[in-house]
């Protein structure tokens, strides 16, 4: 028997080039080659467009691409040693750059808007602003989805549903009863936590791709019942002129009485974009002070216990149930309070907000962020909520960029940005991350 | 008398467990003695980790009665309770046959989880911690005591911030052990605690373990195929055979019953139908 000949390496690269570029031809043949349009002047007519040019393209592409990358890297013998990961800071993030960049952060979160206003003057940095806020928002809605997806490491998929009940319960609240933000916030936040208990206690039976399931069925309920009570919310015309936010009992108004004629400044409708600003900003933080403080004590421990191992938690005497519970309730709570600031800032609510893209877009933020990560929350906030608005121009590549971005860092981190945890309690004073290889991801 | 007739700290009472239509266990009883090691042996799929299942309540027994004598004189009885109240309330601890450490969390993270019921009462449920008041402070100080007692005793007060799942498989096992301390138990369920341990780490296990019954007034019932480790530390031995009880006594007597040799090596032709004779075939 003779061994098989072994092709030369022009031969095996264009073997597999040309392969290449038959898939390339038959996928694009039909998806980019045909495409259906309606004709402008001759009425409705629809008629069939052909672009053979673009098909061509594509496949000169893919055929070039292909030879390229086989012939100096993956059919050579003697590869040349590129090391890309040695571009990208060693094992992600560390610890002290992990510290630099939290103070860094939150010092700029400090200072922003006063550093816009003096580059860009209050009618240029206005949208920066408010893209902040945007940002800060879902920060916060990560921070709390993190108590949830993070520690407790229950999958919830229908998030947004406790973000609307928030929002729907101030601007109810103000609607009917008149209600001012400040009583409300609260309150959101109860009613937010009151569904979660309310819509967990069926739930937290399952594990897994199951709870998953649920809840995003019971996000959908949600959004329906919203959507269909057409007598109470208003359905799908929202409900609009909810309150704005007052600072300690000054309105944000032009004239007597105002923020702006209070402390002697000239009015301008910054002043209250900025307030919002800081509102959320404040929010946010209470939402990490909160769950940092509880990751130290009993109960947040238990919900780590209960991502790593759920059968050794009840053999060590935690109620399972009510842990996962106090988790799911809590992470709704803090969806509820960014929901009721949501509605007063928009001052207008549908339930168009809160779809299961938004669910997808915290979920997603969180776990690029890596699970159960603080800070990595923030810096997924900013890549892609902020990356996002920022492309705007780019219109419909931007999408096409935006899922780029995230295939990326998942194959750059798989366990997200941020992925080593931090010990909740330590004997010694150097203590270092436990990588992630070793942290469970959690089965509901 | 002996101790697990006259003072038992847990009272197995008919315990029959079927699945479907396999019986794996069928009425059962035995009795723990307070302050002794009990063994419980018998070959592959005798029923002894199911034992330790209805124990602890993993399982709900098809048939039959738990029931456990606290010191304090209140009595539990161990079926009718979830299994997480029994570790909180009955006192009674288990580890798993398949090591279950939290190996994402610290080795000391996983001690403090142990003690998870004590401080939560001591935190106000969370909310007194979180607002700083009452003794949480102190008691969290103590359970880290607790914890450093107990690393102390096994060996692993070096490594007590290192993740469970960086240790060695016969260190896994003792903080297993030690975790399950951490609950302040009573009674303490090992499920084969000297499984792939090495002749070195087994007699550390031994010296462990007779600590602790001594220390600590935990009885301790444990699973094991090793027999050296069997004859050496247990003051009764429980035999199972097909889910029923073979032989019960102590392990001078065991070790010379006819049915337990049978059990475990056969027995030689000729005696063949005077055994199942005696087992009722």
């Amino acid at each position: 028997m003779q061994a098989r000949q072994r092709d030369s390496l022009l031969v095996a690269s264009l073997k597999d080039s040309l392969g290449a570029a038959v898939i390339t031809f038959a996928l694009a043949v039909v998806m980019v080659g045909l495409r259906v349009d309606v004709a402008s002047g001759r009425g409705a007519e629809l008629f069939l467009e052909n672009r053979w040019l673009a098909v061509a393209v594509a496949v000169v592409v893919v055929f070039a691409g292909r030879f390229a990358m086989n012939i100096f890297f993956w059919k050579r013998d003697d590869p040349p040693s590129l090391n890309f990961s040695g571009l990208l800071p060693e094992g992600g993030i560390g610890e002290r750059s992990s510290k630099a960049i939290k103070y860094g952060l939150l010092v700029l979160a400090v200072v922003l808007p006063f550093a816009l206003m003096f580059w860009l003057g209050a009618r240029g940095s206005r949208q920066y602003i408010d893209l902040a806020i945007l940002v800060l928002t879902y920060v916060m809605l990560g921070w709390g989805l993190n108590i949830v997806v993070g520690l407790a490491g229950l999958l919830d998929l229908g998030y947004v549903a406790f973000y609307a009940v928030g929002a729907y319960s101030y601007a109810l609240l103000a609607h009917y009863f008149g209600l001012s933000f400040w009583l409300c916030l609260p309150l959101a936040g109860i009613l937010a936590a009151f569904w979660g208990i309310i819509l967990g206690f069926p739930v937290l039976r399952l594990r897994g791709d199951y709870l998953a399931i649920v809840t995003l069925a019971f996000g959908e309920i949600i959004r329906v019942v919203l959507l269909n009570w057409y007598e109470f919310t208003g359905g799908p015309n929202g409900l609009s002129g909810i309150p704005r936010p007052s600072f300690f009992g000054l309105e944000f108004t032009r004239g007597e009485g105002g923020f702006a004629n209070f402390f002697g400044l000239d009015y301008s409708s910054i002043h209250r974009i900025i307030f919002l600003y800081y509102l959320i900003f404040a929010l946010a933080l209470f939402t990490n002070f909160v769950t940092m403080r509880l990751r130290r004590m009993p109960i947040g421990r238990a919900w780590e216990a209960l991502r790593e191992d759920e059968i050794a938690c009840r053999a060590l005497g935690i109620n399972t149930t009510t842990t996962k519970l106090t988790a799911f309730a809590l992470g709704a709570m803090f969806a509820g309070f960014a929901g009721s600031f949501f509605a007063t800032r928009q001052g207008f609510i549908s339930p168009e907000s809160f779809t299961f893209l938004e669910s997808a877009i915290i979920l997603a933020i969180v776990v690029l962020g890596g699970l159960g990560s603080q800070i990595g929350v923030v810096i997924a906030a900013i890549v892609m909520i902020g990356g996002f608005e920022l492309f705007r121009e780019f219109d419909q590549y931007r999408m096409l960029v935006f899922g780029m971005i995230m295939v990326v860092i998942m194959v750059w981190k798989p366990r997200g940005l941020i992925s080593s945890r931090t010990p909740s309690v330590a004997l010694s004073k150097n203590v270092k991350g436990i990588s992630a290889d070793l942290v469970q991801e959690g089965r509901g | 008398m002996n101790t697990w007739d006259n003072n038992p700290v847990l009272k197995v009472e008919h315990l029959t467990m079927r699945f479907g239509g396999l019986t794996a266990i069928n009425d059962l009883s035995f009795n723990v003695g307070r302050g002794d090691i009990t063994a419980l042996i018998g070959p592959n799929g005798a029923g002894k980790t199911t034992v330790f299942n209805c124990i602890t309540g993993f399982y709900k027994p098809t048939e039959g009665r738990l029931v456990m004598n606290r010191s304090s004189d209140e009595k539990h009885l161990l079926e009718r309770m979830s299994d997480f109240k029994i570790t909180a309330d009955a006192k009674v601890a288990r580890t798993f046959q398949n090591i279950r450490l939290f190996g994402g969390m610290t080795i000391l993270e996983n001690l403090m989880v142990a003690q998870h019921n004590r401080l939560m009462i001591a935190s106000n449920w969370t909310i007194g911690g979180l607002l700083g008041l009452g003794g949480y402070r102190k008691s969290n100080l103590d359970a880290i005591e607790t914890a450093r007692y107990w690393l102390e005793r096994i060996e692993l007060i070096d490594r007590a911030d290192a993740p469970a799942a960086d240790l060695s498989y016969g260190d896994q096992r003792r903080l297993e052990i030690a975790r399950a301390m951490c609950t302040g138990p009573e009674l303490l369920c090992l499920d084969e605690p000297a499984a792939g341990l090495n002749p070195k780490e087994s007699l550390e296990l031994n010296n462990l373990l007779q600590y602790i019954r001594k220390e600590h007034d935990t009885s301790v019932v444990l699973i094991e195929h090793d027999m050296s480790v069997v004859m050496e530390i247990s003051d009764h031995v429980v035999v199972l055979d097909y889910g029923v009880k073979i032989s019960d006594g102590t392990p001078e007597f065991v070790k010379n019953d006819p049915h337990v040799i049978a059990a475990y090596l056969g027995v030689e032709d000729g005696e063949v139908e005077l055994v199942e004779e005696e087992v009722g075939l």
